[in-house]
């Protein structure tokens, strides 16, 4: 019996969710358990109050509506893996749960759990800072949208509130025949990635590029969207040229250094991943075009 | 003041009713309250995979999950593979293909592959590989417990 002791409480609403939420002190959201569990094993994170949100099911759901997905938080990142019409719709949302965790995690990790978690270098992260994700916030005191970029308060730290828990999240779906990567490193497979780098691309008829956005992770406590970088590349043909000086700027971006990497060794991955994921992305698009 | 509840589930085909501290892991429970041994407690920060069990047919890793969670539940261990003294095709495979050394990590292993094999009877070994890399064997190096999975694979393929 590793954790420190606390109250359990197990929901079925989110109403009841948001109630225990605003009258425990000192109480934390339990979701898939794949990063709290742990913490608490550790006794890193005690807890008086566990509130387990695996039985309001109305926290698991996806549904495609225009242009968008909406994700429950509680939604399995196993079951978005495995999903066909995720797989058709937004294939980079699927490339990057390849390199979250392992089997069993996946199967009970929730991407709600790993927003909040809000490593910074995880996979799912990046993804809401590529699509542009809005989150949906709940509490007793009522509902709220936060736009993703506003998310990351600090090294994972969210800009919930104390009585707020994450219910779900808009994900922005990317434009038919766009081109995607996701590349990361990692010292082993399944392993939180040391930089991430994924990249949306479309082309125009003259095969150009029309759109094109970037977002790298694990350079700072929350993911870069390189706007200057991004719209360097507009209207540029894609080829090698034009991808090493993207790339070149890339590894310029600020970098954070923590016990096991610098930030120039960051930074030179930012600018090796950001070549291979421009290469990837537009030779997607360009079979697409062709295809 | 211990937070206590009332649990029933379903292990091995064999229901139970206990009563349980909240914070008590599924793997604890199952080795200390149920005396089921044969899933072992390895990190218990769910990095190395010896602890994984089905959650209704499901792998997780048992240190990561509270017992509480699994009340109504069916869970599935090691103890679930062989008939008696009868080995499962999976379990030959790895005896036949030296797939262990010292074992510790093997229930975890066996558990990870049942369900991967029910979902994917004909793998190719970078999927194995795949599959297993959230189980860690510090003895083998691996080629021993791939090409187990691969026998067992079509063991299992040849007797359907």
């Amino acid at each position: 019996m590793k954790p420190a002791p606390f109250t359990y409480h197990d929901p079925r609403t989110v109403d009841a969710a948001v109630d225990l939420l605003a009258t425990h002190e000192n109480a934390r959201v339990l979701a898939g358990g794949q990063s709290l569990m742990p913490m608490m094993n550790f006794r890193y994170v005690m807890a008086d109050h566990l509130i387990d949100l695996n039985k309001v099911s109305a926290l698991a759901y996806l549904r495609f509506t225009g242009d968008a997905m909406q994700v429950g938080a509680m939604t399995r990142q196993r079951e978005l893996e495995l999903s066909g019409e995720v797989g058709q719709r937004c294939a980079i949302l699927q490339a990057a749960l390849g390199h979250v965790g392992h089997r069993q995690t996946r199967n009970r990790g929730t991407i709600g759990g790993s927003l909040c978690h809000l490593d910074p270098s995880a996979e799912l992260v990046n993804i809401a800072a590529l699509l542009g994700a809005t989150l949906h916030a709940a509490s007793r005191r009522g509902r709220r949208d936060i736009a993703f970029a506003e998310f990351a308060a600090a090294y994972m730290t969210t800009c919930l509130e104390a009585d707020e828990l994450l219910a779900g999240l808009t994900l922005p779906l990317p434009k038919r025949d766009c081109g995607y990567a996701f590349v990361e490193f990692a010292r082993r497979h399944g392993d939180f990635a040391v930089v991430a780098c994924s990249v949306l691309m479309g082309l125009d008829r003259e095969g150009r590029i029309a759109d094109v956005s970037i977002a790298l992770s694990g350079l700072g406590h929350a993911p870069v969207r390189p706007a200057p970088i991004e719209r360097a590349l507009l209207r540029q043909r894609p080829g090698a040229a034009t991808f090493k000086a993207a790339a070149a700027e890339a590894g310029k971006l600020e970098a954070t250094a923590d016990a096991y990497v610098t930030a120039a060794y960051r930074q030179h991955l930012a600018r090796v991943l950001t070549y291979r994921a421009l290469e990837t992305a537009a030779a997607r698009a360009m079979d697409y075009a062709h295809g | 003041m211990a937070d206590i509840r009332t649990i029933t589930l379903n292990v091995n085909g064999r229901a139970y009713a206990r009563e349980v501290e909240t914070r008590l892991t599924l793997v604890d429970f199952l080795r200390h309250e149920l005396a089921l041994t044969g899933t072992h407690v390895g990190c218990e920060h769910g990095v190395c995979g010896a602890c994984t069990v089905l959650v209704d047919g499901v792998s997780v890793r048992a240190c990561l999950m509270l017992a509480v969670q699994c009340d109504g539940a069916g869970v599935t261990t090691v103890e679930a593979l062989s008939a008696g003294e009868k080995l499962s095709p999976l379990q030959q495979a790895f005896q036949d293909n030296h797939g262990l050394q010292c074992g510790f990590c093997t229930p975890g292993m066996l558990m990870t592959l049942t369900e991967f094999l029910r979902d994917n009877p004909d793998p190719t070994a970078a999927e194995v590989r795949a599959a297993l890399s959230g189980n860690l064997c510090r003895c083998t190096g691996y080629q021993a417990i791939v090409a187990a999975t691969l026998d067992a694979a079509k063991r299992i393929r040849e007797n359907a």
